[in-house]
């Protein structure tokens, strides 16, 4: 095991190299930059600001200052912040973060649960209705849906702020501050929830499904176990297997930010920042947020790999 | 012979509904057991032969109520399983127990052998938990295992290995009843043997009684004293092995036992070709089920179903040229 994993280790370094030149050259082919999107700007103060940020230099020769510092740690300074980029990054991803594992956790959680029921009984009453719910939910856009939710919960109801992650003035302190930044979650960790609960819901389904149908399965029933110890103990185990995979990928949808639904319920998270940098041609931002996600993407498959490995006494002799 | 039989089967019926298409008039419903009667006395082995499709296996599963029936009763010491509750069935299955064809796919990948026959003992609080490990390692060396075993997953042993495993999953709570489904179909002929001997010295130590559950004629011969013939899910013939193996009145067990080869080069046997496949069960043929394939087809054959008769006494043949 300790061989394998040193062995994945070496083989993540190329495919950084690989994802670090596509995503470098990628917006460096763009056209336009920070400083060309301000028409005040004389000719003189822009040749001066380009020598500043170094955007003279041919692109190769940025490509390895940029790639140098970021072997040191340093994504780069964000032209639109004035701060580095790692700093940026600090700042709103962990707003992002509270939202999307709240979201993740419930979404696994209720799929697992209502997979598994729509599998035990299938074609059922039951099963149909949540089929029709699950794929309404996930096929309605999530501008649609955040606006709905915020017509009912928000303006309707008045149950929940419309936006924003702090209501504004208030100047709360410890306990305080907690409750309501929970309060302002509510309503995009909805929403998020509704729109990822369906696939996941379907995968459960299907995976349980197929596991119900095997033969040790129908052992299970010979012994005379309960229908609760076949389903959850026998069943439910191998079919969760597969999901270790699916679980490990969203190690990066947690810091990843969602652009439109955090834009919508003005969520200072770093979908938002990622929107906004794009209208700006913050490339630095850009491009270090891309690299950083490239990261976690790469590094979540490793742990899938080795996930899957403790967990299939299979895989884990050879 | 006072006593009432360890399982009586009486007309059982079990059809499965296709699920027709919107055109079609009414759902056709594939009769895979049709009116079959049988006893099993205690320390009998039962035997059940028949062709894929003959309904040999939905007899087995319906004996230990895997799978529900559509008509008649089974009794297991006089209690008719299918009319008991689910929980009063749960605790029945101790006593009545099932052996898979296949022991691959029939252990779950992700348990230790050792827990998952420890599992149902403690499940119905037969063993107490500081007892069950020792319970389990005198199982496992009662099958032929070296208790040794005890923490490897399944697919650490071999086929003849796994099956071991699966018949001492069945012996674990000490049932007197087991249904062996085919056990040995998926096995090399030389690890046959084994698992056959060890049902038998089972058998002798534990005074089990078995349906055993095959279509190798030899094997049957070897190991049952009563046998049952199926075709399309009637049956065919049921007597004694001794008459059947010596005295076979139907054509179709002729044709069967024309077929099992005779460990001597120099003698042969005139062997009944049966003609054709065995037809859809969905849509079984008028009159006599077998008169498609029977070299003996007379008029009366086409028309009337035959009449499950005793022409000796322990001997029935569905035939009506006998």
């Amino acid at each position: 095991m300790g061989r394998y994993i040193l062995k994945r280790l070496a083989y993540l370094i190329p495919t950084l190299i690989g994802a670090s030149i596509l995503i470098f050259f990628l917006y460096s082919l763009v056209p336009g930059n920070f400083i060309d999107g301000d028409p005040n700007l004389t000719a003189e103060r822009k040749a001066e600001l380009y020598a500043l940020y170094g955007f003279d230099q041919p692109t190769i020769v940025r490509y390895f200052i940029w790639m140098g510092n970021l072997l040191t740690g340093d994504l780069g300074f964000s032209l639109q912040f004035q701060r580095p980029v790692t700093e940026v990054l600090n700042n709103y991803i962990w707003s992002s973060f509270i939202v999307a594992f709240a979201s993740l956790f419930l979404t696994w959680a209720i799929a697992v649960v209502v997979g598994v029921i729509s599998a035990t009984k299938q074609y059922s009453l039951y099963d149909a209705v949540i089929t029709i719910l699950v794929f309404a939910a996930m096929a309605t856009p999530s501008f649609f849906l955040g606006l709905i939710v915020i017509k009912y919960f928000a303006v309707d109801l008045g149950w929940f702020p419309a936006g924003g992650m702090t209501t504004t003035g208030a100047d709360y302190t410890g306990w305080e501050h907690v409750k309501d930044v929970l309060e302002h979650m509510i309503l995009p960790v909805l929403v998020l929830t509704m729109l990822g609960i369906g696939g996941l819901t379907r995968y459960f389904r299907t995976n349980m499904l197929e596991v119900v149908k095997q033969d040790f399965v129908r052992t299970a029933r010979a012994k005379g176990l309960k229908e609760r110890v076949v389903i959850y103990k026998h069943a439910l185990r191998n079919a969760l297997l597969p999901a270790i995979t699916l679980f490990s990928f969203e190690l990066p949808a947690l810091f990843s930010g969602a652009i439109i639904t955090e834009q919508i319920f003005n969520w200072p998270g770093i979908g938002a920042i990622y929107m906004q940098a794009f209208t700006v041609r913050d490339y630095t931002l850009l491009m270090g947020f891309t690299m950083f996600i490239a990261v976690l993407t790469v590094i979540s498959n490793l742990i899938a790999d080795i996930l899957y490995g403790l967990a299939d006494p299979r895989v884990r002799v050879k | 012979m006072s006593q009432s039989p360890l399982i009586e089967v009486k007309n059982l019926k079990k059809y499965f509904t296709q699920k027709s298409s919107l055109f079609d008039r009414k759902p056709s419903p594939v009769k895979a057991v049709d009116d079959v009667t049988f006893t099993i006395e205690e320390g009998e082995t039962f035997g059940l032969v028949g062709e894929s499709g003959s309904g040999k296996s939905t007899i087995g599963k319906s004996l230990i109520r895997l799978h529900d029936i559509s008509e008649g009763t089974i009794k297991y010491r006089g209690i008719d399983i299918h009319n008991k509750s689910k929980k009063e069935m749960r605790s029945l299955r101790t006593k009545m127990q099932f052996v898979f064809q296949d022991p691959f796919s029939s252990l779950n990948p992700r348990i230790r052998i050792g827990d998952a026959l420890a599992e149902p003992l403690l499940d119905h609080g037969l063993v107490t938990k500081d007892r069950v490990r020792d319970k389990v390692k005198e199982v496992m060396e009662i099958c032929g295992l070296p208790s040794y075993h005890i923490d490897k997953y399944p697919h650490e042993f071999s086929g003849g290995q796994r099956q071991r495993i699966g018949i001492a999953r069945a012996m674990v709570m000490e049932p007197d009843f087991i249904v062996a489904d085919e056990p040995v179909s998926a096995l090399d002929v030389s690890i046959q043997a084994q698992i056959i001997n060890l049902f038998k010295e089972l058998q002798e130590k534990k005074n089990m009684t078995y349906l055993f559950i095959s279509h190798d004629l030899s094997v049957v011969e070897h190991l049952c004293n009563k046998v049952g013939v199926l075709y399309l899910g009637s049956m065919m013939e049921l007597t004694t092995r001794d008459k059947l193996y010596e005295n076979p009145l139907h054509p179709y067990t002729k044709a069967l036992l024309s077929a099992v080869p005779i460990p001597d080069p120099t003698k042969r046997r005139e062997r009944i070709v049966l003609k054709g496949d065995i037809p859809n069960p969905a849509n079984p043929p008028k009159g006599c089920k077998f008169h498609t394939r029977c070299p003996f087809t007379e008029d009366i054959c086409l028309k009337v179903q035959p009449l499950f008769k005793e022409v000796e006494k322990g001997h029935y043949v569905a035939c009506h040229l006998v």
